[in-house]
């Protein structure tokens, strides 16, 4: 399942029952709110237990970007969900770390360590 | 009042070859989580910021907020840009009165410490603030352990059809149980007041002025209990324990002045 608006493209994968994975590509601002609200809406299922955020084709992010995050992990909080990422380049991994969600968000190198750690 | 860390080696410069730099990496702060005050005014109270942890949403303690306030600049000819670039000039100067922002002499670009001297419900407060981020349309200001809430706020512009939009967005948590009784107990009518007046001094700057509306979410019901323990840090209860002390160096100051 894919969805876009103009700067930002997410596609939803289903690995297993318990994990599923959001594919973000482009640009993650406040424009891309609905997008990736809608992703969340498609990648949780009823058995789903943990989320994992590719940053692979991540193009560019604004601080509104990381409060959309904070509000995504809120949000999966209440369902006991887990929220992964991976696929960060050495600038976005900086920020995860000034911004402290890397306390809250396990960030992982590749796909397979994610997912492996799920 | 620079922040003298200095930047991680992991983040080359742009323009090392070979390397693409994200579009967005000049706009974010590089140095690491702890804040450093190199240099401070003589009359501005330097406490609560050096060495201290800058604090998200997730590290403070009570319900988690997203208020946002908005005000339209009917008939205004500027963009966004031109506001943002106002306000980053003038910031300290769209405070309420009795409020002291210390801001950097370079202005407010990433990665920039200042200084706040507050007065909350008539007590003195010295605390401080990161740039965090900052671009052309936008900037946003971190705090740190000790702070009243926990969070950022993001000053931005916008067009809506025509018309600018200026907008402040706060997300944040009460840092501490201590911050958590004071908004519910006015605190956070004090806290809509501070921005009504601000966007209403940054509208008015542009000849333009209209109703400044707040919409207010509870993002996270919630409490940390876990990070009550944030009340070690408390800002307020460390300067008014800082009080006395002052009063004496100003006292001896006094003193030793010739008549």
């Amino acid at each position: 399942m894919a969805t876009q608006d103009q700067n930002v493209t997410v596609h939803v994968r289903y690995v297993s029952p318990t994990v599923s994975i959001i594919d973000i590509e482009g640009e993650v601002t406040a424009f891309a709110e609905t997008v990736l609200t809608n992703a969340y809406t498609a990648a949780s299922t009823n058995s789903t237990k943990t989320i994992i955020l590719n940053f692979s084709g991540l193009e560019y992010m604004n601080s509104s970007g990381i409060g959309l995050l904070v509000t995504l992990l809120i949000r999966m909080n209440r369902h006991h969900q887990r929220l992964f990422a991976y696929g960060l380049n050495d600038h976005y991994r900086h920020i995860f770390e000034l911004t402290r969600l890397n306390e809250a968000i396990s960030v992982y190198e590749t796909e397979a360590d994610a997912i492996n750690a799920a | 009042m620079e922040n003298a860390e200095t930047p991680p080696t992991d983040i080359p410069p742009s323009g090392t070859p070979g390397i693409m730099q994200p579009r967005d990496a000049t706009f974010w702060a590089q140095q690491g989580t702890n804040l450093r005050v190199s240099r401070a005014p003589d009359d501005a109270i330097n406490l609560n910021v050096d060495g201290r942890r800058v604090a998200s949403p997730l590290q403070g303690f009570g319900k988690m907020w997203q208020k946002t306030y908005r005000v339209r600049l009917e008939a205004a000819a500027v963009t966004p840009a031109e506001i943002i670039r106002a306000w980053k000039e003038n910031f300290a100067s769209f405070w309420p009165k009795g409020n002291h922002f210390y801001g950097p002499l370079t202005g407010i670009a990433p990665g920039e410490v200042a200084l706040l001297n507050l007065k909350t419900g008539g007590m003195p407060l010295s605390t401080g603030v990161l740039v965090l981020y900052a671009d052309d349309e936008s900037f946003t200001l971190m705090t740190p352990e000790g702070h009243m809430f926990a969070g950022w706020i993001t000053f931005s512009s916008f067009l809506e059809g025509n018309c600018p939009i200026v907008q402040a967005q706060v997300l944040m948590r009460a840092s501490d149980p201590l911050y958590e009784i004071g908004l519910t107990l006015g605190g956070h009518k004090q806290e809509d007041n501070f921005w009504r007046y601000t966007l209403h001094g940054v509208a008015r700057h542009f000849n333009a002025d209209g109703p400044v509306t707040l919409q207010m979410i509870c993002v996270d019901r919630r409490r940390q209990w876990a990070h009550a323990r944030n009340i070690w840090h408390n800002a307020a209860v460390r300067t008014m324990l800082h009080t006395p002390a002052r009063w004496l160096r100003r006292g001896r100051r006094n003193t030793a002045q010739p008549s």
